[in-house]
């Protein structure tokens, strides 16, 4: 099956999340430099809350639409549920057993469970994940 | 326009019909007789060589002997040079760096690489210069493969390059070259990675110091490589990797070491692979490499014509097609190099996409990533056609409408 759905080439396209975001509490930046990606996500926390994220930078399809459909996910999210979907995407890319509960956390984000075959693309669909978990991690 | 078909010489084509590969400068499919002959070895006369005083041994120790022969007049080399068998390139690279290098550069002369050169040149001569303070310099080249300057100067004890480069396709002039580092004494290591079953080689019309090469791009097995170099060179070099085989006698104090070549070949030797490699360079043969270079002149040109009728493509390298080596790197506008390798692969054409083991050149270039399609003697009029088609279909699911 094509990895290149039509949500991942929409959130590819439509940029709705890769913005400026004025008042950012956090900036992480993450880069491939096997392929050149090069994404920064930028997220607002209010009392534990992720209130706004948006990212900017370049790179692929993958890489691009998968921190879109990462910020479409974890907005409004507490930061401990955040974690737990972080944690299960990462574990999902790596071929790693998931509960089904937590595989429907993922929504969107299930598409990308086809890179646990695609070695050489795994670091372009988990570059923003790492820059989230980077951001929780140092809380 | 060419026709040939030689894929009936691939057993892969048998397990993989539908494939369309052109990742040939990464690593070569190998011909039947390869197969069957290194198979053959193991079932044969599998043995450790110059170690034993009995038959199989023997017999191990002459395919050995004779793959260095043959690798020198397949090469046009004479009697003033020598192979060392490496397990590929790299290690070949890192040898003469250690060795060669070490040994005869000192703080403040200059080592001239150019700009295209791989990681497994680069690094080890990073290494080097560190360690003596010696300069390390570059020779720059624009997209087209064009030098931009000529950083030789009487200070140069090293020029490094590769013959022909796997991120621009171009085919360096190594006569002129060679020639412009001995006019200022320096020694050039050659890197004929992507030389060597690709164009006529003929060492009689150079003076080639050192030249390095990996079997797998030539049809031959992995792990199995070398250095071609004069003897001269190699009998003044310290030993590199030590231990068993490499020896004349030990002490509890001291070693004193077997000649050249052998000094440079520690530990039990990979005989099989001298077998299949010698076994490519009969399959190279059988052809000749006159037919193989024209028909990959072919494939290279009938895919330049295709790709420059696209608007959207950008292609690197010399436009001058007899400087064009068996691969073409390019970009698609509006999709990174890596989408287009996944999408081609959806379509079962294997191309390359990323930097190519030359970050210095892509930096250079202001390039983050590059495409490349590269091929051998195997691929067909027909895969270029698939090829152009696949990346017709990954513009189409990137949304664009293309007219052409
Ligand atoms: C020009 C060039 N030099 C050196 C190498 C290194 O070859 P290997 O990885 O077989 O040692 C390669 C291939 O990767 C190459 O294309």
């Amino acid at each position: 099956m094509s990895m290149y759905t039509e949500t991942i080439m929409w959130h590819n396209q439509s940029g709705h999340n890769k913005r400026p975001l004025e008042g950012a509490t956090h900036v992480e930046r993450g880069n491939n430099p096997n392929c050149g990606d090069d994404l920064s996500l930028e997220v607002t926390l209010e009392n534990g809350v992720i209130k706004d994220a948006a990212f900017s930078g370049s790179g692929c399809a993958i890489s691009q639409a998968s921190i879109s459909i990462m910020i479409d996910l974890i907005k409004d999210k507490a930061v401990m549920d955040a974690k737990k979907i972080c944690d299960a995407y990462l574990s999902m890319v790596k071929g790693e057993s998931v509960s089904e509960e937590m595989v429907d956390a993922l929504e969107d984000a299930q598409i990308f469970e086809g890179l646990s075959k695609m070695p050489a693309r795994v670091k372009c669909g988990t570059l923003g994940w790492h820059c989230l978990k980077t951001v929780i991690n140092q809380l | 326009m060419t026709t040939m078909n030689h894929k009936g010489d691939f057993p892969i084509y048998e397990t993989h019909p539908g494939m369309v590969y052109l990742d040939h400068a990464a690593t070569s499919h190998k011909p039947d007789i390869v197969t069957r002959r290194t198979e053959s070895y193991y079932k044969t006369s599998n043995s450790s060589p110059h170690r034993g005083a009995y038959l199989l041994s023997v017999k191990s120790t002459e395919l050995y002997d004779r793959g260095r022969k043959e690798v020198l007049d397949f090469l046009g080399a004479d009697e003033r040079y020598s192979t060392v068998f490496t397990k590929n390139a790299t290690e070949a690279l890192n040898l003469i760096a250690q060795t060669h290098v070490m040994e005869n550069v000192k703080a403040g002369d200059e080592i001239c690489v150019s700009i295209d050169a791989h990681h497994s040149v680069i690094v080890p001569l990073q290494l080097v210069a560190k360690r003596k303070g010696a300069i390390l310099k570059y020779l720059y080249l624009d997209r087209t493969g064009t030098f931009e300057n000529d950083a030789i100067t009487a200070k140069t004890k090293i020029l490094a390059l590769p013959w022909i480069s796997n991120g621009l396709g171009k085919i360096h002039d190594v006569k002129a070259l060679l020639k412009r580092a001995h006019d200022v004494g320096a020694v050039v290591i050659l890197d004929g990675a992507q030389a060597i079953g690709h164009i006529p080689i003929d060492f009689a019309e150079l003076d080639v110091d050192f030249f390095t090469f990996s079997g797998h791009k030539m049809y031959a097995p992995q792990g199995i490589g070398g250095l071609v170099a004069k003897k001269e060179l190699l009998e003044a070099m310290p030993p590199f990797l030590t231990g068993g085989d490499m020896i004349e006698y030990v002490t509890e104090q001291t070693t004193t070491y077997a000649g050249v070549p052998e000094r440079f070949e520690a530990g039990t030797q990979n005989v099989a692979g001298v077998v299949g490699l010698m076994a490519a360079i009969d399959y190279i043969k059988s052809y000749g490499l006159t037919k193989i270079h024209e028909h990959e002149m072919a494939l290279t040109s009938y895919a330049l014509e295709k790709l420059k009728a696209l608007p959207f493509i950008e292609i690197y390298g010399p436009e001058d097609i007899s400087k064009r080596g068996a691969l073409i790197t390019f970009n698609v506008e509006g999709i990174h190099p890596h989408d287009v390798a996944s999408l081609l692969d959806e379509k079962w054409v294997s191309i390359r996409a990323g930097h190519h083991c030359t970050q210095p050149l892509m930096k250079h270039l202001e390039l983050s990533a590059s495409c490349r399609v590269s091929y051998g003697f195997y691929n067909t009029i027909e895969d270029i056609d698939k090829f152009v088609d696949a990346v017709k279909y990954a513009r189409e699911v990137f949304g664009y409408v293309d007219v052409y």
